[in-house]
């Protein structure tokens, strides 16, 4: 057998591709600040040393929680042979849902009211989900095209029950009330202050870390998760072998659904406090989309990845304080994620080339055989 | 005399070196937080900024920087970024960021903070409320309006029912009312700022119901009404700043709010000890609202009568009614 070359190895390998990518993206981005006329090591020095201090890292990791959770999202439903494109949309029902829940019964103990906020914001999510794919199993609408639009439904019922009276803020803000103290996760000021944690640090990163055990369990350790693969990675084969397709559908767009209104919650109860009637959507299901990307759709990945995405994310919000604009970052994550995609496009045509190779090695092989056959 | 001569000219050197690095320690820093409509809205936060950035421009004291908020969770990260960076003044643009400024003014008692647009802040000792009277403005445009008009009908468009919002039109239809008595006001309310089809689609409703100027206080909606008024070639008038590059043709007037000169004040306030915490009314007299200064449109005797109404309310002649109940035309706060 041939020896592997390097670059065989490196094609081989999604963990070097990852990292590849990620430098090949702070490399564009230097390329930008130095066209711009900046300095790549204050602007570079700035998002490292944000994010390094302890108060810097729990603002990263506060601003993770929904990232991963997202991204969770997504990842699954990859993993099941669909595209949830419509995170955003089932985390701002999730977010809505768990508001209404904790502005109208504020007065459930906190122990119950946590856990019925995240179980509203999971079924309003997962709802989202399955009203998608009824219309995919049913008249076979693609699930990309209602979902775009189930993400500005979404958008708009968010405003609109923002708007009422029961639940918009009684100041000025266009907002809802703040939700109820029971609802939120943030830790104690006192606790806050004497560990020096950023002020909106919370207990949400748990969350996150159980949902990456749970769909990493889901996929790799149940039928379900195995029937769910089978559907994604072939259809007609997975109904070949006596699974029921429409209904996999269903279930994969319920549980990632449920992981995108979880993520909502997770943002409201950790770091919002109220939802604002939005003017523009706020992204965080689209992130999920790049988070998932960048964690090659596995659970420990996508968490790997979601503290990368918000490390990005809080840290570059600092660099206009050294005149770099903050923009930079999106340059960084889409040079990543286009890395990311050209590396699977290679990874497909080393693959069809060794194909192509060996179909052409045992083409000579029978030749030859045949060949002997003859001088016989 | 000679030696005198020198001793002089070394006194003068070391004070001014003195002066000089007296001068460097001196140095204000200037944050700015934006609400989610970013830097360059057009409107607020930018002419906000715009006004540090002169600001510091000709006074090297000065250091101004801006955060912005990409979401409603952002305010409190990016004003305890500022904080945390030791920043003389946090200037929060906008009443969406009053919960935000509020809950970092009472943890951060040393930090002084200003906010544009919102009062809800004035019995903390460290904050500064911005406020405009949008109604003496607003009156202002409603005069231009009531006297343009011809055929007795005009329009106007709000963003939002609030009582700070409600001031500009209660304004601008006393305003109308005066200049022409019988003169019809159709009024909306968009309950957005940020839907630029749906204020076309009001502005052109408006239009054929007869209305030939609209008035717009709502934001990234009104653009839409100036873009429908520019395309049905009727007049529109502008808010907050000078609308006019929107529109050439057709934006007569705008009622300004000079959110930078509110900026640069406070921060020249902080520069010389001077800070004053509760609410800064910027009026008419001391410049903070005025009809924009592209008038090219404005008929002269319009302007007069405009020129005259404006100094009455400074001399304190006239004043313009604030609530709903003096202004029972205005039907959008019921």
């Amino acid at each position: 057998m041939k020896k592997k070359s390097f670059l065989d190895s490196v094609a081989d390998s999604t963990f070097i591709q990852i990292l590849i990518s990620i430098i090949l993206g702070f490399l564009v981005g230097a390329i930008f600040l130095m066209i711009m006329g900046l300095s790549v090591g204050a602007a570079y020095g700035r998002l490292i040393n944000s994010v390094t201090s302890l108060k810097g890292f729990s603002y990263v990791v506060v601003y993770s929680v929904p990232y991963i959770v997202a991204g969770l999202s997504v990842a699954f439903s990859f993993k099941t042979g669909v595209f949830n494109i419509g995170a955003e949309g089932q985390f701002v029902v999730g977010s809505m849902a768990a508001c209404v829940v904790s502005i109208l019964c504020p007065n459930i103990p906190k122990p119950l009211l946590i856990p019925l906020c995240f179980l509203a914001a999971m079924a309003a999510g997962a709802l989202w989900g399955i009203i998608v794919g009824f219309l995919k199993t049913k008249w076979g609408i693609n699930e990309v095209l209602s979902m775009i639009m189930f993400n500005w439904i979404a958008f708009y019922l968010s405003n609109f029950i923002a708007g009422l009276p029961a639940i918009k803020s009684e100041g000025s803000a266009e907002a809802t009330k703040n939700i109820a103290a029971n609802a939120s996760m943030l830790f104690s000021k006192d606790f806050i202050k004497r560990v020096g944690l950023c002020p909106t640090a919370n207990w949400g990163i748990l969350v996150a870390i159980a949902m990456m055990l749970i769909v990493w369990f889901i996929i790799e350790k149940t039928t379900l998760g195995y029937e769910l693969k089978a559907v994604g990675s072939n259809k007609f084969a997975a109904e070949y072998g006596g699974i029921n397709v429409n209904r996999s559908i269903l279930t994969a767009l319920a549980i990632s659904g449920a992981l995108g209104g979880l993520a909502g919650a997770l943002q409201l109860m950790g770091m919002g406090s109220r939802i604002s009637i939005f003017s523009s959507q706020e992204g965080f299901g689209f992130a999920g989309i790049v988070v998932a990307l960048i964690g090659v759709s596995n659970p420990f990945g996508v968490f790997v990845s979601g503290l990368f995405y918000g490390a990005l994310m809080y840290g570059g919000s600092k660099l206009n304080l050294v005149g770099a604009p903050t923009q930079l970052i999106n340059v960084i994550v889409g040079t990543v994620v286009f890395f990311i995609a050209i590396s699977v496009i290679f990874k497909n045509l080393n693959r069809r080339r060794a194909r192509a190779n060996r179909n052409a090695e045992a083409a000579i092989d029978k030749r030859a055989s045949l060949q002997k056959e003859d001088k016989k | 005399m000679k030696k005198l001569l020198s001793i002089a000219l070394v006194l003068c050197m070391v004070l001014s070196l003195g002066a000089v690095s007296a001068f460097a320690d001196d140095t204000v820093k200037i944050g700015m937080v934006t609400d989610v409509g970013g830097v360059n809205d057009k409107s607020f936060n930018q002419t906000s900024w715009e006004g540090l950035q002169a600001l510091a421009a000709e006074d090297s004291r000065f250091e101004v920087n801006y955060l912005e908020s990409k979401t409603d969770a952002d305010y409190q990260t990016n004003i305890n970024t500022f904080i945390d960076e030791e920043y003389d003044l946090i200037i929060c643009v906008g009443y969406m960021l009053a919960d935000a400024t509020r809950e970092a003014a009472e943890d951060n008692p040393d930090q002084l903070f200003a906010i544009i647009d919102d009062s809800s802040c004035a019995d903390l000792p460290n904050v500064a409320c911005l406020m405009f009277a949008q109604e003496q403005a607003s009156y202002l445009v409603g005069l231009v309006a009531g006297s343009v008009t011809e055929s007795k009908t005009v329009g106007y468009v709000q963003g939002m029912v609030s009582d700070s919002m409600n001031l500009f039109g209660i304004g601008y239809i006393t305003g109308v009312l005066e200049a022409c008595p019988e003169a019809t006001v159709l009024q909306y309310n968009a309950n957005n700022f940020g839907d630029i089809a749906g204020g076309s689609t009001a502005a052109k409703d408006m239009i054929t119901k007869g209305a030939d100027v609209i008035y717009q206080a709502a934001g990234g909606t009104g653009i839409g009404v100036i873009n429908a008024c520019d395309e049905e070639g009727i007049w529109a008038i502008g808010v907050d700043t000078d609308q006019a590059p929107l529109a050439p043709d057709h934006v007569i007037t705008s009622a300004m709010k000079r959110v930078d000169v509110a900026s640069q004040d406070i921060s020249k306030a902080v520069a010389d000890g001077s800070f004053a915490a509760g609410v800064h009314l910027y009026d008419l007299s001391n410049g903070g609202v005025d009809l924009a200064p592209t008038r090219d449109h404005i008929p002269a005797e319009v302007l007069e009568v405009v020129e005259a109404a404006k100094a009455a309310i400074i001399a304190g002649e006239k004043t313009v009614p604030t609530t709903v109940a003096d202004c029972p035309a205005f039907t959008l706060g019921a």
